[in-house]
């Protein structure tokens, strides 16, 4: 067993998780999308991506590609909610609500693609 | 520059993790902290976006004095405690950064990189230099001087940092690494479809060789030209088809032989492969009879072999050597061993050993028992050039400047190789009429000697007009591009045309295309050639006069207006 393996298996379901658990919910109502959600699952998404970083191989390329679309994503997110609740001061509406976890919805597909990698990577290792 | 990019990122990678999980400490516990309003009544704890602005401002020192509200006693807590630990954060990701930047090893696949980009972008060919002492310097100037791109090799570090110290014209791709490496070669162009050719002038013998051997199995359409010193590496060499070996010892024995033999043919030589641009070196007319040498090593055995057969007879000094004559005790530094060497009765002396200093001592004392002795002194290090400059020898041997002079010429002028062969056929009034001439083409500095091939790529305009069918002689083409009127200051040593030698053709001969030239002029009139066979206007102007700027239009009404002009 080695320890960076297991830290980076973790790191990278653990971001899959997290965007699924505040993903999931209707779209448009806010107390089924938790700040404190989107918030883990943005932190994890940014440490699975540091990991990933320095690998010349052709899978750690998409590894880390599949991660940057997926901060992308909840960063454009945050930032969403950000805007309405202390910029225009709209605050959570349905439309707002939607957008965001519809954004936190393309992360959590660029997760599963990541999770696929993983698997991926794990089947055809011969040792 | 990839290959650094990804150290830095794999290196870098625990700070930026830290980093992350500092910020989202310290702003996830903001959000939880309870604030106060202006009455004192407790109020919520700051959002994430206000906390994440004031985590921001705060971990980066910048210390912004705004703040979203003034903050209750717990959040001040919580604030001491995250100031702490973001300040540990940075500091860990900037120290990590500079000991990256500090680290030998990147530093090296920083300059590597930028090297090999550099030797990628080449767009002119160019010449591999392995080697930057004495020897390389001396290429590497003249290359510069001449106008030819080239890319330096060289172990010491020291070395490649001087290089850049000297003011070239242009900026060169120099990398302190072992060129006996392949993969150094590879990354200074071996298999760049510019390169034309590799020179193997480091200081040792064996890495010549290697370096030699590597160029034949992994470029053998480049040419390579190696230095060596001992016959044993000279035969290896020449064994898998090294194309040039240069044994500076055997080349100056053979010189200072044909300088007995057949001075003027010798002059003639001198000039031609000398390097271009220096001052025209005095004729060395070295008389026979009985010689003194001093210093039997390699050296010493190379001048004796070349010079028993033109009638010399030779008095060998040497305490060292056993197959020396041992019946003069000494080194010949002191007047006792000089003349029971029979110096009474010699006509000329070589201090030939390998210490400059003894050289030097050898020469001035056998100058103040006669000074009228032929004098050749052999130089080893050319940091001590100012001496042997103030002692005036008859005949010098600089061994980096022979291996340089040779290389330059066997390089840049392949068809210089031709003329020498058809030298040997010519007797010494030939050559004496031929050097006569030489000296006067370039106002007193010896001729730089380049060729010039016609064809479409090399010779555009001229490439073009021939094709048309436009006839073109040699004096024709050899006119100043300024001023027609004058003959360009140029000599045509020999004209080949499919395998077929013309050696001194005269002004009315007729180029054709495919002729390759090979041309004795200054580097300015050498330019000025290059520019008249480049460019169709000016080749105009040096055929017929004609100063038109060569559009459409004009060409259109050309005939007309030099009908007129006719009339008037």
């Amino acid at each position: 067993m080695n320890l960076e393996k297991v830290i980076f298996g973790f790191f990278i379901v653990l971001a899959a998780t997290l965007n699924f658990g505040f993903f999931i919910g209707d779209i448009d109502r806010p107390e089924l999308h938790h700040v404190y959600e989107l918030a883990a699952a943005l932190v994890v998404s940014l440490i699975a991506t540091a990991l990933k970083f320095g690998d010349r191989t052709q899978i750690g390329a998409i590894h880390l590609s599949t991660s940057l679309v997926a901060d992308l994503q909840l960063i454009a997110a945050a930032i969403t909610w950000a805007v309405a609740v202390h910029v225009t001061g709209e605050g959570m509406t349905p439309s707002v609500m939607s957008s965001v976890v519809s954004l936190s919805g393309g992360a959590l597909f660029a997760n599963i693609v990541s999770v696929i990698i993983l698997i991926i990577e794990t089947v055809m290792l011969r040792r | 520059m990839n290959s650094a990019f990804f150290l830095v990122l794999r290196r870098m990678r625990a700070p930026i993790i830290a980093l992350i999980a500092i910020y989202a400490i310290s702003v996830i516990g903001l959000t939880l902290v309870p604030g106060v309003d202006a009455e004192g009544q407790p109020a919520p704890p700051l959002s994430f976006f206000h906390a994440f602005y004031f985590i921001s401002y705060t971990a980066t020192t910048i210390g912004f004095g705004e703040i979203p509200g003034a903050f209750s006693d717990a959040q001040r807590m919580w604030v001491t405690f995250c100031i702490y630990l973001t300040v540990i954060g940075w500091s860990y990701s900037v120290v990590t950064l500079i000991g990256l930047l500090q680290d030998k090893g990147f530093q090296n696949t920083l300059t590597t990189g930028r090297f090999a980009r550099r030797v990628l972008r080449l767009k002119e060919p160019f010449y591999i230099v392995c080697g930057a002492g004495e020897t390389g310097n001396l290429i590497c100037r003249t290359f510069d001087r001449t106008g030819h791109a080239f890319v330096v090799l060289e172990k010491d570090e020291l070395r490649v940092e001087e290089l850049d110290l000297l003011d070239f014209k242009t900026d060169i791709p120099a990398l302190a690494a072992d060129a006996r490496l392949p993969d150094n070669l590879l990354l200074a162009g071996l298999t760049h479809p510019k390169c034309r050719g590799v020179l193997a002038v480091t200081n040792d013998e064996q890495a010549n060789l290697a370096i030699a051997i590597a160029v034949r199995l992994l470029n053998p359409k480049v040419p390579v030209i190696a230095r060596v010193r001992t016959d044993a590496v000279a035969a290896n060499m020449a064994s898998f088809g090294t194309d040039h070996v240069i044994n500076p010892f055997e080349r100056f024995a053979e010189y200072l032989a044909l300088a007995v033999a057949a001075p003027e043919r010798f002059r003639l030589i001198e000039l031609l492969t000398s390097l271009p641009e220096t001052p025209i070196p005095e004729p060395h007319r070295p008389p026979r009879g009985q010689w003194i040498l001093c210093g039997f090593g390699r050296f010493g055995h190379a001048v004796a072999r070349h010079l028993q057969p033109t009638g010399i007879t030779l008095t060998i000094i040497d305490p060292s050597a056993p197959d020396a004559n041992q019946a003069v005790p000494g080194d010949g530094t002191e007047a006792r061993t000089l003349v029971a060497a029979g110096i009474a009765s010699a006509a000329g002396i070589i201090a030939g050993t390998d210490n400059d200093v003894n050289n030097l001592s050898i020469a001035v004392t056998a100058a103040e028992l006669r000074p009228d002795l032929f004098v050749v002194l052999r130089q080893n290090h050319a940091a001590n050039s100012p001496l042997f400059e103030a002692y005036h020898a008859d005949f010098a041997m600089v061994p980096s400047q022979i291996v340089a002079q040779e290389s330059i010429a066997v390089l840049t002028t392949p068809l210089l190789a031709e003329f020498l062969r058809a030298l040997r056929e010519r007797d010494e009034s030939w050559c004496l009429a031929l050097v006569e001439r030489l000296q006067g083409v370039n106002g007193g500095l010896t001729p730089a000697v380049s060729s010039l091939h016609f064809t479409a790529s090399d010779a555009p305009a001229t490439h073009r007009a021939l094709l048309r069918g436009t006839p073109i002689t040699l004096g024709q083409l050899m006119r100043d591009g300024t001023d027609r009127s004058q003959p360009l200051a140029a000599l045509t040593l020999l004209v080949e045309r499919q395998g077929r030698h013309f050696v001194l053709p005269d002004e009315d001969f007729r180029l054709d295309i495919g002729d390759r030239l090979l041309i004795a002029s200054g580097l300015a009139a050498r330019r000025n050639l290059e520019f008249t066979v480049d460019n169709a206007n000016e080749l105009d102007y040096v055929l017929t006069g004609r100063t038109g700027s060569g559009n459409w239009l004009s060409q259109l009404l050309a005939p007309r207006r030099s009908g007129r002009q006719g009339a008037a």
